[in-house]
């Protein structure tokens, strides 16, 4: 099992670019379609579980799929197949990239690169904004879009007030509890 | 005690990282401009790397600050493990948890409430993530704008007016190869 789990996320590690979320459906079609693990049901919960818990949600999906089949065995065949391919690459890549960033066409294409990495960053903001409102048709009430104050509060502190994101997370749980606890004691 | 400070650094990169990929960029920012492990150009160019290459952003992350800050292959390692250990230590608790009690989190007030709050704290991460990067030694001058405007409207047009040329002219790979190739072009 460890060997099986370990090759399955090493596949998957090795050909999805662009991180956790682009893992997904290749998980789904090794996992659920081709070797039949889970079904559908508990793939779901997997992810809506992955995404809720802290950390990367590739390594998170493999600790519960490992788990789910192999036990502790499990776990580590398929954490250390999704973490391998990239921990590799990076380190090749760590090892010369300071030698050819002083190469002139290197440093001429990350000019133009460093822009758009930024963009890459801010622009899918606009889908996860939507569907964390869950806006179907374009309903334009304004009480549909005040859970956006959060985020921008949350960027503002971090951004100008130089707050360390962890503080920012903390409070957000802190008073999502608070909020729920007198809502039902009321 | 260089790679204690690492270990715990990452340690807390992986335990308060909800959100995923581009969420955690923020936290990784705040660390290791904090203790001079990357300049932001290089944060930046890390970034850029992760994006064309396989695997988990935080992983990337983790690995090349690891060997950059120390040296050695070791430094890599450790910084990759500290990552991923908060993971395995929570995500662990949820599966014994979610397998003997059944699917007991789903329905909860308090977990649903929680998990609704910090998608939205999350999209402000990541809305500072790239604020804080929006600053002159990657914004050169006037064509750096021009690039980032084309790039995010590349990126949105799918959610405007969704078939296959705007979901291609959208994927990220080639939006980093154009943007390479432009400044190639431009900066030489």
């Amino acid at each position: 099992m460890f060997f099986q789990l370990f090759w399955t996320y090493l596949k998957i590690g090795t050909f999805t670019l662009g991180g956790g979320y682009a893992m997904l459906p290749l998980i789904q079609r090794e996992v659920v379609d081709r070797q039949g693990w889970i079904d559908e049901e508990e793939f779901l919960n997997m992810i809506a579980l992955a995404q809720a818990a802290p950390g990367l949600i590739a390594v998170n999906s493999a600790i519960f799929i490992g788990w789910r089949i192999g036990g502790w065995r499990g776990v580590c065949g398929a954490v250390l197949g999704a973490v391998l391919p990239s921990f590799l690459i990076i380190l090749a890549i760590a090892m010369v990239f300071s030698d050819w960033k002083e190469l002139p066409a290197v440093e001429a294409a990350f000019k133009g690169i460093r822009p758009a990495v930024v963009a890459l960053i801010a622009a899918p903001l606009v889908k996860m904004a939507k569907s964390a409102l869950k806006i179907k048709n374009s309903k334009l009430k304004i009480q549909n879009y005040l859970p956006l104050l959060v985020s921008l509060a949350a960027a503002l502190l971090i951004w100008l007030g130089g707050v360390n994101p962890v503080w920012v997370i903390l409070i957000t749980i802190v008073c999502s509890i608070c909020s729920c606890f007198f809502r039902s004691s009321r | 005690m260089l790679y204690l400070q690492l270990f715990l650094s990452f340690f807390k990169i992986g335990l308060f990282g909800f959100g995923g990929g581009l969420a955690i960029l923020s936290l990784i920012q705040m660390e290791v401009e904090k203790y001079g492990w990357m300049s932001q150009q290089e944060f930046v160019d890390i970034v850029a790397v992760s994006q064309v290459t396989p695997g988990p952003i935080g992983i990337n992350c983790a690995t090349y600050v690891g060997y950059t800050a120390t040296g050695s292959v070791w430094g890599s390692l450790l910084t990759t493990f500290a990552i991923v250990l908060p993971s395995l230590i929570i995500m662990l608790s949820i599966c014994k948890a979610y397998f003997w009690l059944g699917k007991r989190f789903k329905g909860n007030p308090y977990f649903e409430q929680t998990l609704r709050m910090l998608r939205f704290t999350v999209l402000g991460l990541i809305a500072s993530a790239a604020l804080m990067l929006i600053k002159p030694v990657n914004f050169i001058d006037s064509v750096s704008w021009v690039i980032f405007g084309a790039v995010c409207f590349f990126t949105v047009l799918p959610q405007i007016h969704k078939n296959k040329v705007t979901e291609f002219l959208s994927h990220p790979i080639l939006l980093i190869v154009l943007a390479g190739a432009a400044g190639f072009l431009i900066y030489r």
